[in-house]
């Protein structure tokens, strides 16, 4: 997940060839079990927010499923508690926290 | 008890007469938890509105401060999206758009929570063995009626759910 601006200051020099910057990899949004959410449910509204394929979505909702929480976003801190608020919307339990 | 298929584009269900009061009352509670009874301290509201960070309180208040005013108008209009769709008198057809279906999924969803944390719903809660347990204590309960209306609610979320899937 990219989306936000790169800052404003040179690369680090870690060869780290993922998308997303190091200096904003440092916050998660995650998604918590509860017992009401339909698995249905779930999955679509991470193929709704995030534009995950089905395959993922269907993943990421059995890793909540299973072991009680899973990451969902990763990033900046103010993308994350954008993400967070959504998923409020939706009704899902989500918090944000440091990676 | 009805449920929603795809009929040129619409999502349309036909409601009895009870499922339309039915209805009406848990879209009206929800719009009146969100407003006149709106108070933090109910569990129902924690839930509809989580900690962000759970261990930080002056970190959740400061999100809560920029964001909540959005997301409770949002869900009062989404509650407000099922009363607006339903017939005014007895039973009768709904037809939704694709926005006004999602405003319906997302309202069934918050009136479950909100009833999940009220009746207790746990993981791994068997819904049919809490139902005979509270019939055999006393069937005209009002336990008994409100496990009915969360099955049911959660059956008519997964067909428009289906609907707008297919």
């Amino acid at each position: 997940m990219g989306g936000m601006a790169a800052p404003q200051v040179a690369p680090v020099e870690t060869p780290d060839t993922d998308e997303v910057p190091a200096s904003d990899r440092q916050w998660v949004t995650i998604v918590w079990d509860d017992p009401v959410n339909l698995m249905t449910y779930v999955t679509w509204v991470f193929q709704k927010l995030f534009g995950y394929s089905r395959e993922r979505a269907e993943q990421l909702m059995l890793d909540v499923h299973h072991k009680g929480r899973a990451v969902v976003s990763t990033g900046a801190r103010e993308r994350m508690e954008h993400d967070a608020s959504q998923l409020h919307a939706y009704g899902l339990w989500a918090t944000v926290d440091r990676s | 008890m009805s449920m929603f298929r795809r009929q040129a584009g619409r999502y349309v269900a036909t409601f009895a007469v009870d499922e339309v009061r039915v209805l009406r009352k848990v879209a009206s509670e929800v719009v009146g938890l969100l407003t006149d009874g709106f108070d933090h301290t109910d569990p129902v509201v924690g839930r509809l509105f989580p900690a962000v960070y759970p261990q930080d309180a002056p970190g959740t208040a400061e999100f809560r401060r920029y964001t909540e005013g959005d997301l409770k108008t949002s869900k009062i209009d989404q509650a407000g999206a099922i009363l607006a769709a339903l017939p005014d008198e007895a039973g009768g057809e709904v037809r939704l758009d694709a926005e006004a279906a999602e405003a319906w999924l997302r309202a069934l969803n918050d009136a479950r929570l909100a009833m999940g944390v009220r009746l207790e719903i746990k993981d791994g809660t068997d819904l049919g063995e809490e139902l005979d347990d509270a019939v055999a204590e006393d069937p005209g309960s009002s336990r008994v009626f409100q496990l009915s209306v969360y099955a049911y609610l959660g059956y008519l979320q997964e067909s428009l759910l289906n609907a707008l899937i297919d």
